[in-house]
Formats: C-alpha cells, structure tokens, sequence
C-alpha cells in the first residue's frame, strides 16, 4: 500500500482527534448512534439474506439437485445443465477477456501517448463499466446473434459477458501495473532492454498477482449475470450439458437456471430448490473470492 | 497518467525493433475494443430502433400513456408507464439508499475505528457482489411477505415495486457509500482541525465542514447509485411484476424499462416485428439515460479531485 505522508499524517491527526475526549452531550451521541445504525443495516440485510437462502435451501441441497436436469417434479429437479453452462461461461470468458483486457491495460499504461486518442479510450472505459447489463445483452443480440451470424450460442454468451468484464479487468490489471515501482522499469531499460522487454519481463510478472485478482474479480461478476444472458436467448431448463469446446450450442447458467426455478408455478421450485441453487451459485462466489483474497495478501508484499 | 510512469524516465530505450512495433500495435487493438463496444452499442441501438421510429410517431412513444407491444395498435407504444415504473422503483431504491449511504460514508469516514472499519468496508462491499438474482428471490420472498404482514394484504400486492425498490436500495448502500466516504476522507484535515479549534463537536464538523467540504463527490455518489438503479433488471423482474401502468402507488404492479427489454426477449421476439424494434427503442432510452447520469457524476467527482 502505498499511502502518501500527508495522508498518513493526517489519519494520524485524525485519530488523535478521535481519542479526544468524546462529548457526553445527548445530541451528539444520538447522532454517532444513527450513522452507525445507517452503517450497519446493509450489514443486518446481508446476514438476513443469508441466513433465510441457508433455511430455505439447504434441506433441498443434495447431490441430485447438482447431477441432474430440469424435471417436472420440484424434489427431482436439477441444475447440471446450469453447472456446465457456467463453467463452460468462465473458461471461455477467462480465456478472450483476459488476453484482451491486459492488453488494453499494458497499452494505456506503458505505452500511450499523452494524446486525444488515449483520453477518450480511457473516458470511454469508465463510461462503459456504467452502462447497464441488460444493454450488453442488447449488443450481444444485435451484433454477435445477427450480424455475426452466432445464433443463441454458448459463444455468443461468453462474448457478451466478455465485454461485459472487460472494463473491470482493464482497470485492476492498471492499478497494479501502476503500483509496480518505477526503477524496476528504469533498470530495466537501463540493462538495454528493449521496452516490451522490460514490461513483459519484469513489469507484468510484478503485477501479476493483481492482475490475476482483478480477472478472477471480473469473472465472478459475468457468472453472476442474468439478465444479458436472458437477452441474448440463454436457454431455460436446457436438458443437457454444455462442454466448452460446442461453442454453437444453445446453453444455460446457473443463474438461468435459478430464474427458471423462481418461475415456476409450484412452490416447491421457488422456495426449495431455487434457495438451494442459489446456495450452490454463493459457494462457487465465495471459492473465487477467496482464491483471489489469497493472491492479494500472498503477493502484495512482493512488489 | 498512463504514459508518465515509463514515458517520462529519463532512459529512453533504443528505437524498438520492429517485432515490438507489431506487438504494440496488437497491444493498441485491445484497447480499442473498448471503443469499438461503446461504437458498438450506439450503433446497434440507432440501428435497430430506427426502423420502430419510422413506423411509430416519436410523439406517441415520449407522451403516449399505453404501452401494449404486443398489439399492433400503433398508438399503445407509449413509453411514459415504462418510465413511470422505473422511476418508481428508483425513487423507493434512492429513498432507502441515500440516507443509508451517505450515513454510513460519515461513519466510515470521521466516526469509525480503524479496527471497525476494515471489518464493516468489506462487509458493506459484499453486498454489491451479491448477483441481482438473488436480491431478486430475496425481495419476492421475503421483504415481500414482511411488507404485506405490516402494510396489510390488500394493500401491498404479491409483486410491488416498493419491495424491489427496498431490496435495490440495499444493493445501492455500498455504491454510494464508497463514492461520499472517498470524498469526505479528501476533505483536508486542516478543515477538521480548525473547526475542532474553534470549539465545534464532531457532528459539527461532520455536518458543517465534512459534508459542504465533500459536496461534489456527493452528488456524484447519488448520481451513480441513481444511474444503477435505473439500469437494475433481475430484482424488479422477479419482485415488481411486469404491468406497465402509469401509478404513484410503490405497493402495485409495475413494468420497468428494464424488465420490459427481459419479457420481450424471453418470448424471443423473432427479429423484424415491431415488438422486437421496441425493445432496442426502449434499450436506447435506457442507454441514453444512464449515460448522462454517469457523464454527469463523473465531472462532479473530477472536482473534488481538483479542489483538494
């Protein structure tokens, strides 16, 4: 972390301040006491949530309901074919927007010009990491359905989410380009080493584990994705897997699956089994997190 | 800045050879992608809705009071339920979200320890990881029921937009929180100091000193969350119903402009009916509004950065 000194003498200043004797006047404590209550609610509304899906879903939770496909019966009912959608999602997902965001990434901050052409790029990206999901689904169907001639595709769909990511990898992927020092840089071309030497060789592999973080940030924002899929014609209660390699296939996700789940009339789908896919959806979020809490903290010093 | 960090050393490499030219050409093509998807998507949406406009009056979509797409009654593809619902639901959303927000960004920025704050950030943060599908089904099934049990049951229907507007105010905490919390902690702590000199209490200097102090970034914040609320989908597809009708009601049945583009798709509109133009004419809408708000907060927040 790279905190500036009058920041940090500031912070210093500020919890001097905090240890000042607090005022005992009733005005002041109701007021610290309802900015913390504002603070909290989030907190309370996520642990309810949490708990309510965990009631709901975890006496549906078993082994059936991962290894099997759409029935007519809720207590017979699976996600499978969700499972591979979204697995299916991420490799491809990983493996066009990845290249394509560090790219973008290495570009801007190693080699742009200070010019008209970079600003806008760069105004652009901040633009586009605010546009609506539903709006990449549009794009998806206009562009990837109909004038590449994609079809309702696994393809089209890792496509779409691809752009979809593509602003939140970019911008990671910078970040910690940016926290690599600068004398690595200056060594480098010091030694003689050519520019695209010194960044392939020493400036990325520094800033890979954030890089990395952000990507894996990235994917688990796409698996969490309805809407665009909806849009550009993900398939409800697909009855059969989806491997990565049959990319002209028609597909699902696990997310689809769980709207599929929620529409359906009998009860049994919406308020047992969808619960416990949404469990299943949760888990998978909380492994990727993880898995990218631990790249941060392993690496962060090494920089 | 991009460029500084290697562009402004003093080391200059040799000219590059000319395989590093290709490579940073390649590099150049992926960060105009970007471009090209912004490009992309102005195109597709003029593209595609232009053709709904030469057969539907833009008078009848901006001030027409019906919209049944499904018809083929040229006079019922008036926008104006769509937007009521959507700004419905956002103003609810803003309602719980603003107060919520912006108390918590005080909070974190002027009342909390550092130990209670690097605990209560993340956790404020999951929530905005949360997929919307599941704020969704938490919404239906359970703010839902809570609200009927105290509203009353003939009151609050089983999908209202008040419920979808609670649930995506809650999404929206973090979004604002973080945005206010930067600027209020980029406040100079010379303010703070001189107004404790002076003899003012902390809620003094919150108020008085912290919040005019942070003001733009503030209304950034707003701006932003306002801009996610307009463009949520799953939580009012699965919590608000999908009615379009012109109400001021939060406990009836809504249609939102985004749960409309999800309906109309979900039949799989075939390409070339009316119905299927109206989705991107409504998706331009959609497009249009969300990217003024998010033009607009980002000048606020490039002034905070500017002042201090």
């Amino acid at each position: 972390m790279a905190v500036s000194t009058p920041q940090r003498s500031a912070e210093r200043a500020t919890a001097v301040l905090k240890q000042a004797a607090p005022s005992r006047s009733l005005k002041e404590r109701i007021f610290a006491g309802v900015l913390f209550f504002a603070t909290i609610v989030g907190v309370v509304v996520l642990a309810v949530l949490l708990v309510d899906t965990l009631l709901d879903g975890l006496p549906r939770l078993n082994w059936q309901l991962l290894t099997s496909y759409q029935s007519r019966f809720p207590e017979q009912t699976g996600v499978l074919a969700g499972i591979t959608g979204t697995f299916s999602l991420m490799a491809l997902v990983a493996l066009m927007a990845f290249p394509l965001g560090l790219g973008a990434a290495i570009y801007l901050e190693e080699f742009a010009a200070d010019n008209r052409f970079t600003r806008l790029m760069e105004a652009n990206i901040s633009n586009l990491a605010g546009v609506p999901s539903v709006v990449y689904g549009l794009l998806g169907l206009s562009i990837f359905v109909y004038v590449f001639q994609l079809g309702r595709s696994l393809l089209t769909g890792a496509l779409t989410l691809s752009l979809l990511i593509l602003p939140v990898i970019i911008v990671a992927a910078r970040e910690s380009m940016r926290a690599v020092p600068r004398a690595i840089r200056d060594g480098g071309l010091a030694l003689g080493a050519t520019r695209w030497q010194t960044v392939s060789r020493q400036v990325i592999p520094a800033a890979l584990p954030g890089i990395l973080t952000g990507t894996i940030l990235g994917l688990s924002r796409a698996i969490g994705e309805t809407a665009p899929l909806l849009v550009v014609g993900a398939l409800i209660g697909q009855r059969g897997s989806t491997a990565p390699w049959e990319i002209f296939d028609r597909f699902s996700a696990l997310p689809i699956e769980i709207y599929g789940l929620i529409g359906r009339p009998q009860a049994g789908f919406r308020e047992a089994a969808a619960p416990a896919a949404i469990i299943a959806m949760l888990v998978l979020l909380l492994l990727m997190n993880s898995v990218a809490i631990l790249l941060r903290n392993r690496y962060a010093r090494s920089v | 800045m991009a460029a500084q960090a290697g562009g402004e050393s003093l080391l200059r490499a040799t000219r590059s050879r000319r395989g590093e030219q290709v490579i940073v050409l390649l590099l150049k093509a992926c960060g105009a992608i970007s471009i090209l998807t912004t490009a992309g998507i102005v195109a597709m949406l003029f593209v595609e809705a232009a053709p709904f406009f030469r057969q539907i009056d833009p008078r009848t979509f901006f001030l027409g009071t019906t919209w049944q797409p499904f018809g083929s009654n040229p006079n019922n593809f008036g926008v104006l339920p769509l937007i009521n619902g959507t700004m419905l639901v956002t103003v609810v959303a803003m309602v719980v979200a603003v107060p919520l927000g912006l108390g918590a960004a005080m909070y974190l920025s002027d009342y909390a320890s550092q130990r209670v704050r690097a605990v209560l950030k993340p956790t404020l943060e999951v929530l905005a990881g949360i997929p919307t599908i599941v704020l969704g089904l938490f919404a239906l099934t359970f703010v839902t029921p809570v609200l009927r049990a105290v509203v009353g049951t003939d009151v609050v229907g089983i999908f209202n937009a008040a419920s979808a507007g609670i649930v995506m105010g809650i999404m929206i905490i973090p979004t604002i929180a973080s945005v206010a919390e930067d600027s209020m902690s980029a406040v100079p702590s010379g303010l703070r100091e001189s107004a404790y000199g002076l003899g003012s209490t902390k809620r003094q200097v919150v108020l008085k000193v912290v919040f005019p102090g942070a003001l733009s970034g503030i209304v950034a914040a707003v701006l932003l969350g306002f801009g996610r609320a307009i463009g949520e989908t799953m939580i009012v597809v699965i919590a608000a119903g999908n009615l379009p009708t012109i109400t001021a009601n939060p406990f009836s049945q809504i249609q939102t402009m985004t749960a409309y583009i999800v309906q109309a798709v979900g039949g799989e509109t075939p390409r070339g009916t009316l119905s299927y133009q109206s989705i991107f004419a409504v998706g331009a809408l959609l497009f249009l509004l969300t990217f003024a708000l998010n033009v607009a907060a980002q000048r606020f927040v490039r002034r905070f950065r500017e002042v201090y």
